[in-house]
């Protein structure tokens, strides 16, 4: 056992699941049925399955000095870009814990799920005014199986335009990195588009990329430089003249609230990350939501199913749909994480979402203001949500690299910035505050990163042997990536 | 930093040691030092034609997938099959046995748009 000072320090080191624990261990809440022998081939059992045998408390104890040794936006302040790692109101966990969704069966005939299938309608409703779209499919169960589910319902559109030549997705370097991934999945080829240096799509590189063979144009705005595309209306405008359509990535949407709306930029597709912009705790792989909105003529394309409303107010899940392109998710998708964003939504209002975003623009742009003084702005304007600098000239005066402040920034207490993306620029630091810290947070975070830029000038090697006071040092990145040992194999 | 004498580079950051009809094609040590560490390499095939800059293959270092261009078009001769097993060569000595393929060039098309080592030099300078 960990000494008490090792325990409320997570200095310690903590055993797997499976050596701790005896045999007979683990807390019987059931009679024993009968053996598996008995309905069950000889064929079909193996001899031994070596399962820890833990007693409950055991069980919480090791998960929860586990969750000690980790970092959350509940710890401290998680400046990831691109990824808005926002405060978690707890009214969304209190709505998505009401008995009446929380305990509805996924079978539950439409009859008994009205509460539930309101949310799911009133949900899109609020995100298709909120975005200016025609419709929005809760389908989706993240960012990436959005951009996925949109170019499926791209790829169906034009199959039934019979325009078959259509087979090129065009992406700008600043759009989101998960995009030419999810063309290629669909079976499209991808064109990159070098941005302009002002960090933004240049025209004249979009229009020679463009031809009868686009299908589906790929943009993230304000882009992954946190820079707003001003040109947005020339940019769709050209896509659509040569048949093409606009596809919106809603990685940075937490910027746009009530200020300018997808829709009304000309875009024909978009995803949201719920997780993200909608305050739904994410992170370590969990479950996202990554509704899906289109124009009015790419609505019979949506997967199945849909929830209707009739004149007597009563709700239906609608299954058919002759251009429906299936279902993209089993059930009713993410549902909790349907009646946490509308929570969200409901809780500010349209004049609350509003200062989100207004508030997430001020807050980097707080930091982004001060940072300038002591690190390189490869784009040096007012930025929206989140922006990103670079330590290319801190590292030829000093070897420390941008991997180095943010290892840094961990022994301060703070999580990292995103590092290394956009490619575009060369040892990068993404930014994204979000709109729930405080002015003293910011003041905090600017300060660290100022005295390590400092100590980096001073004393390179104290910021190169970062991180000292986490449980891990620096952790061997190459070996981790080739030699990858992810299962725990049993002394037997 | 000079460059070493006797290559050719390309804008992408590719060398390329020109011997007779044949050329070995590698990565800068500007490249891998922006790269990192380099965890995976992956090659054109031996036999294959490629055509000057086009995208023929990726270096995944743990920050990021990057692609590969080739600096001259020509068939695949060779392939530096020591990258496998131990792909941070390309770290520890990118101008030698951290080269990448060899190619034998057309001779209908010999390489152009490529840079001398001093103003290759004075590309990274501005980088």
């Amino acid at each position: 056992m960990p000494n008490a000072n090792e325990i409320l320090t997570a200095a310690h080191d903590e055993p797997p699941i499976f050596a701790l624990g005896k045999p007979g261990r683990a807390n019987t809440y059931f009679a024993a049925g009968p053996s598996a022998q008995t309905f069950l081939p000889a064929s079909a059992l193996r001899d031994d399955l070596p399962l820890p045998d833990n007693s409950e408390l055991d069980v919480v104890r090791h998960y929860t000095r586990l969750s000690h040794r980790t970092f959350a936006i509940d710890l401290g302040f998680y400046p990831l870009g691109s990824c808005t790692m926002k405060y978690n109101p707890r009214i969304n966990e209190a709505m998505a814990a009401l008995p009446g969704f929380k305990d509805l069966h996924p079978y539950a005939p439409d009859e008994l799920a009205q509460g539930a299938l309101q949310v799911m309608y009133d949900l899109e409703r609020a995100l298709t005014a909120i975005f200016g779209m025609s419709a929005f499919t809760l389908n989706p169960a993240a960012g990436a199986h959005g951009e996925l589910t949109a170019l499926f319902i791209a790829k169906a559109y034009f199959e039934k335009c019979g325009e078959h030549k259509r087979r090129t997705v065009i992406v700008p370097d600043t759009a989101h990195g998960t995009n030419p991934a999810s063309a290629a999945m669909v079976g499209y080829n991808v064109v990159s588009l070098r941005s302009d240096a002002r960090g933004r799509v240049g025209l004249d590189e979009l229009r020679a990329a463009l031809g009868d063979d686009t299908a589906v144009c790929m943009m993230t705005n304000p882009n992954t430089l946190g820079l707003f595309e001003d040109h947005i209306k020339e940019i769709t405008d050209a896509v659509h003249a040569v048949g093409g359509l606009m596809y919106y990535d809603g990685a940075n949407a937490n910027a746009l609230m009530g200020n300018a709306r997808p829709g009304d930029m000309g875009f024909d597709l978009m995803h949201l990350n719920l997780h993200k912009t909608f305050s739904i705790p994410h992170g370590g792989g969990g479950a996202g939501h990554g509704p899906v909105g289109v124009a009015e003529r790419l609505v019979p394309f949506l997967p199945r199913p849909i929830v209707t409303k009739d004149c007597d107010g009563i709700y239906a899940l609608v299954h058919d749909g002759d251009d429906a392109i299936g279902t993209m998710r089993s059930f009713w998708s993410n549902f909790a994480h349907a009646v946490r964003a509308l929570s969200y939504v409901l809780a500010n209002g349209g004049d609350g979402l509003t200062r989100v975003s207004q508030l997430a623009i001020l807050n980097a742009n707080y930091i982004r203001v001060q940072a300038r003084e002591f690190l390189e702005m490869p784009f040096d304007e007012p930025c929206r949500h989140e922006f990103v600098a670079s330590a290319r000239a801190l590292k030829r005066e000093t070897g420390v690299r941008a991997l180095d402040l943010a290892k840094a920034l961990l022994d301060r207490g703070y999580h990292a910035p995103t590092i290394y993306f956009p490619l575009l620029v060369p040892e990068c630091l993404m930014i994204e505050p979000t709109e729930t810290e405080s002015k003293e947070t910011l003041d905090g975070f600017v300060t660290a990163l100022r005295e390590i830029v400092e100590t980096a000038h001073a004393n390179p090697q104290a910021i190169l042997d970062a991180p000292v006071a986490t449980v891990v040092g620096r952790i061997d990145e190459t070996r981790a990536a080739r030699q990858p040992d992810l299962r725990w194999t049993p002394v037997l | 930093m000079a460059q070493p004498a006797g290559l050719l580079y390309s804008k992408e950051h590719e060398w390329l040691k020109v011997e007779g009809d044949t050329a070995t094609v590698g990565i800068t040590d500007y490249a891998q030092n922006s790269l990192g560490d380099i965890v995976f390499v992956e090659l054109p095939r031996i036999g294959a034609a490629l055509k000057q800059h086009a995208n023929i293959g990726v270096v995944e270092s743990v920050k990021a997938v990057s692609d590969l261009f080739t600096p001259a078009g020509g068939e695949v001769v060779e392939v530096n099959a020591a990258l496998e097993a131990d792909p941070a060569l390309v770290n520890r000595d990118a101008f030698g046995d951290g080269w990448l393929y060899k190619i034998k060039i057309d001779a209908s098309s010999m390489p152009d748009a490529l840079l001398g080592p001093d103003d290759y030099e004075k590309l990274v300078a501005t980088s």
